[in-house]
Parts: structure tokens; C-alpha cells; sequence
């Protein structure tokens, strides 16, 4: 019975990933959004390709974050569309929103774990909301992704216990909890030590080579965009000023995107 | 100028709060349940909020009872003093007293958690994860609310009778089982039926009240505490208004309970 459900998940998986293969794993077409009376996005489109690392780089306030936030619904663009794989996530509600969203992990700029349970419960919960699987199988599971960001001995610790490194790796463990073929991460190095940046680097590289994951990046690290990135873009003011691959906006004349490009910022 | 803003602003919040109450209530009659997470709001809001109401119960209890007392043996009718109590306890004090300290309770606990998860991003992780936020974290308190009111009311009347009981017990040495049999002895079901019934609606304006201010809180941790403290004033200010127009349809509609 445990490994039918078992099976049947990974089936939907395979199937969604596949969805997701058939094109562009995210497309934003004519997106734009204004806050109040402040314009944060304006007319930005791009295709992420299934299966690539997508990086959005920019100065803080040019509508990085939004943008991420527009591909899981939490913010619905005042003009364009979003398309998650086949999907217009923006015109969808209810359980066609869930279904999409199911195929998508987000990690929070400031992880947002859940405080009121432990650390690996909020890993758990993914598990425990969208599949059938034993208590032992998802406490399982969930040790295994803490394990995967280094916090293997913190399953019991609540969220406040931890640093804020330590909480962003355990967010980063949730945003894994369905091995979702899609992983929107956002400033996966802010607040973490050099060391610990390289291993979740690597952490996300694997997970882009070995599992197929479509990564899309918002970051200022830009040693770790290179890293990640097969393409880049960067927002200035709610626009795209730039985009290509790591390589070819190094070579920019743009003296805002040289001069962004160039810069060893690590947080 | 200002004013009239200020009155727009008004209508514009009570209409979204209208708007906010009628999808919990609609989406509480409507599948898929969450009654995994409803049972822990009730253990959370009903179950340990219990030893509060009783705490509170019987203190209202004891200083029923001396106040009656005091009025009643002017008259010699001291062993109305059961009954008395009883029937003030059960129609009146006992639901608006457990309201009120249930709106202190329960709204600011409501409007402080959801505030703060609204701010840390909590509530947008509950949409990213594929969870109805607003099933999950609204409905299941409002449920919990209705449930537990009636429950900690009925409590509350029983830790009121026993406070009754210890009073008189210390005054005239009645014995427990003719305390009680005096204080049932007017009391019948619709003396406590409608009664303890309205304050399904209390726990609805609590939990609807609350769980609005908080998942409505901008302006970070200063916006967490003003949704605290607004759940509390707005809910007590609600079930005070709303008792009003209860009490008068139950009298409307149950005659009896009126003295008719």
C-alpha cells in the first residue's frame, strides 16, 4: 500500500517534470507591477529553460524578489502573464493553483520556517500535507534533507534555537521536501559564511545536474551566480538592463552591469 | 476633508472584515475539512483557556453570591439565593463574562500569531507549500472559536455555582446537594439554551475579528502588537454590541426567557 502511494507520487513527479520539459520551465511575459505609486516591475519578460539555473542579479529594490514571488502566485502581476511550464499560474485558483504550486519549492529571503513546530517537522510538512506516506517514511525523509544542508542533528530544535544561517539552510531543506522540478531560491547566501555559500552552491549545482531541478536564483553573490548560472539577467529599475550568460555580461559595456559583474560581494 | 477620509476608511475596513467573516464562514460549511489542525485550535484556544474560566467562574461565583446576599436578606429571601444566582449566572454573566475574558484570551493570541506570521513571511510560505492559508489558519480557529465557546460558557456557569456554593457554604453551612437542588429548582432549558447558544456568535466575532486584524498586520513587529491589541478592544467591543441585539432576539423569539 506504502510503496503504491510511494510509486504513484513519484509517477506524478516524473509527469510533471516531464510537463515542465516540454518547454520553458517559467515564462514571464509582459510582466509589470506597481506598488502604490511605485512602478517595481515594467514590461519584463524572459523564458527559463527546464532544467537550467537561472540567475536574477540587481541592486536591492529593483524588483528581484517580486519577480520570484509572481511565479509562485503570491503576487499577481497588474499586466502580463506568468506560466509555470504549460500553466498560466496567474489565472488560476483553487486546486489547478495547488496542483502547480506542488511543483514548485521556494526558499524565503528570510527562510520563513514555520515557528510554532521544529525544525524538522517544518520539513516534514510538505511531506505530511502532500503525501500518503508512513510517519516513520517522512521523519525519514525530512532528516535526510536537514542531513543534506548540514543540520542532520537539529530535527528536534525549534526555529528559534537556530542562527540565521542555520535557518536558511533548513528553509532551503523545506523548499527540497518533494524534490520539486522547480526551486525558486531567494539570497540562498545571505547570512552565511563562505564555506557553508560553497556547500550550498554545490548542494544546488546537484540538484540542477543530477536531479534536473530548474533553478531560479536571485542573489547579490555573484561569484556564487557564476556558479549556478547557465543565464543571467539583472533588474534596474523594474526593467531588465542586461541578460546572457555569465561569460557574455562579464564582456558587457555597460559600465552599472561591469561594475556589478566585477564585484566579489559575497552576501 | 480628513473626516470624510477617515469615514471612508471605516466603511472600507468593516466592508473588508464583512467580506473576511462571510468566506470563513462559507468555507467552514465547505469540503476539504482541516480537522486535523481544528482539533489542535480547540485544545489550544478551548482546552487551555479552561483552568482561566474556571479560575475566573468561581471567583464571579463567590461575589455573586455575597452581593445577592446582601440584597436578598433585607428581604428575608435568603434561600432564593441558589436560584438567584443560578439564573444570572446561566442567561447573563456568565456567557458575556466568559466572552469577554475569552476575547482577551484567545483575540490576542490570534491576532499576535497570525500577525507575526503574516510579517515573517509564514503565511506566504503556507501559499508557496500549496496550503489554502486562509482554510488552514482562519477557518480552523473560527471553527474552534464556535465550538469552545459554549463549552467554557457552560463550564464557567458550573465553576460560578460551585463559587455560589463555597460562599453560602461559609455563610450558613448549606450542604452541596441542597445548594444545588435549590439552584436548578428555576432554572430550565430556556434559561440556558439560548443563552449559551449566542455565544457561538461570540466566538465567532473573536476568532473573525482577530484572525482579520492579524492577517491583515503590515508595518512589521509595531503592526504585530497594534493587531494584538485591537483584536482584544474590537472583539470585546463586538460581543458587547452583539449581546445587545442577541439578548433582544432571544427574548423575541423565546418569550419565556423574557418572563413572559
Amino acid at each position: 500500500m506504502t510503496g503504491g502511494a510511494d510509486q504513484t507520487r513519484r509517477s506524478a513527479q516524473e509527469s510533471d517534470r516531464a510537463k515542465v520539459d516540454d518547454g520553458p520551465a517559467v515564462r514571464l511575459d509582459g510582466v509589470s507591477k506597481t506598488f502604490g505609486s511605485r512602478c517595481v516591475l515594467d514590461n519584463v519578460s524572459f523564458d527559463v529553460p527546464a532544467g537550467s539555473g537561472f540567475i536574477i542579479i540587481g541592486r536591492s529594490g529593483t524588483g528581484k524578489s517580486v519577480t520570484l514571488r509572481h511565479i509562485v502566485r503570491l503576487v499577481l502581476p497588474d499586466r502580463g502573464k506568468v506560466f509555470v511550464g504549460a500553466d498560466e499560474i496567474s489565472g488560476l485558483t483553487g486546486a489547478e493553483l495547488s496542483r502547480v504550486r506542488r511543483k514548485i519549492g521556494f526558499l524565503f529571503q528570510n527562510a520563513a520556517l514555520f515557528d510554532s513546530i521544529s525544525v524538522g517537522e517544518n520539513v516534514a510538512f510538505p511531506l505530511r500535507r502532500h503525501t500518503r506516506l508512513p510517519d516513520r517514511e517522512i521523519r525519514d525523509r525530512a532528516a535526510a534533507k536537514l542531513d543534506s544542508v548540514g543540520l542532520g542533528a537539529e530535527y528536534d530544535k525549534m526555529p528559534a534555537a537556530l542562527s540565521g544561517g542555520m535557518r536558511k539552510r533548513a528553509g532551503l531543506a523545506r523548499a527540497m521536501a518533494l524534490d520539486p522540478p522547480l526551486l525558486l531560491v531567494d539570497e540562498p547566501s545571505a547570512g552565511l559564511d563562505p564555506i557553508t555559500t560553497d556547500e550550498i552552491d554545490q548542494l544546488l549545482l546537484d540538484l540542477k545536474k543530477r536531479g534536473g531541478t530548474t533553478l531560479i536564483v536571485v542573489t547579490h553573490n555573484i561569484p556564487s551566480a557564476k556558479r549556478l548560472g547557465d543565464r543571467l539577467v539583472m533588474l534596474h529599475e523594474g526593467r531588465i538592463a542586461a541578460s546572457g550568460t555569465p561569460a557574455e555580461l562579464d564582456q558587457s559595456s555597460d559600465p552599472l552591469v561591469r561594475a556589478f559583474m566585477s564585484s566579489q560581494h559575497s552576501g | 476633508m480628513r473626516l470624510y477620509d477617515l469615514a471612508i476608511g471605516i466603511l472600507a475596513a468593516a466592508g473588508d472584515l464583512a467580506l473576511f467573516g462571510f468566506r470563513a464562514a462559507r468555507e467552514s460549511l465547505l469540503p476539504p475539512f482541516e480537522f486535523k489542525e481544528t482539533v489542535r485550535q480547540l485544545y489550544e484556544l478551548g482546552l487551555r483557556s479552561a483552568p482561566l474560566i474556571m479560575v475566573s467562574g468561581m471567583a464571579v461565583g463567590v461575589v455573586l453570591s455575597m452581593h445577592t446576599r446582601a440584597s436578598l436578606e433585607r428581604f428575608g429571601a435568603e434561600s432564593m439565593i441558589p436560584a438567584g444566582l443560578a439564573i444570572a449566572l446561566v442567561r447573563e454573566t456568565g456567557p458575556l463574562t466568559a466572552g469577554l475574558l475569552l476575547s482577551g484570551r484567545i483575540g490576542a493570541g490570534i491576532g499576535a500569531e497570525l500577525g507575526a506570521m503574516k510579517v515573517t513571511e509564514q503565511i506566504d510560505a503556507l501559499e508557496a507549500s500549496a496550503v489554502d492559508a486562509f482554510r488552514y489558519l482562519v477557518v480552523t480557529r473560527v471553527v474552534a472559536c464556535v465550538i469552545a465557546l459554549p463549552i467554557l460558557t457552560t463550564v464557567m456557569n458550573f465553576a460560578g455555582m460551585l463559587g455560589g456554593y463555597i460562599a453560602e457554604s461559609a455563610a450558613t453551612g448549606m450542604s452541596l446537594t441542597h445548594y444545588f437542588n435549590r439552584a436548578f429548582s428555576l432554572i430550565d432549558m430556556t434559561d440556558y439554551v439560548p443563552a449559551t447558544v449566542k455565544t457561538m456568535v461570540f466566538g465567532f466575532i473573536i476568532a473573525t475579528v482577530s484572525a482579520y486584524l492579524g492577517y491583515t498586520t503590515e508595518s512589521g513587529t509595531e503592526g504585530v502588537g497594534r493587531a494584538s491589541t485591537r483584536a482584544v478592544v474590537m472583539s470585546s467591543v463586538g460581543i458587547i454590541v452583539a449581546n445587545v441585539i442577541l439578548v433582544r432576539l432571544i427574548f423575541f423569539i423565546f418569550p419565556k426567557a423574557a418572563g413572559g
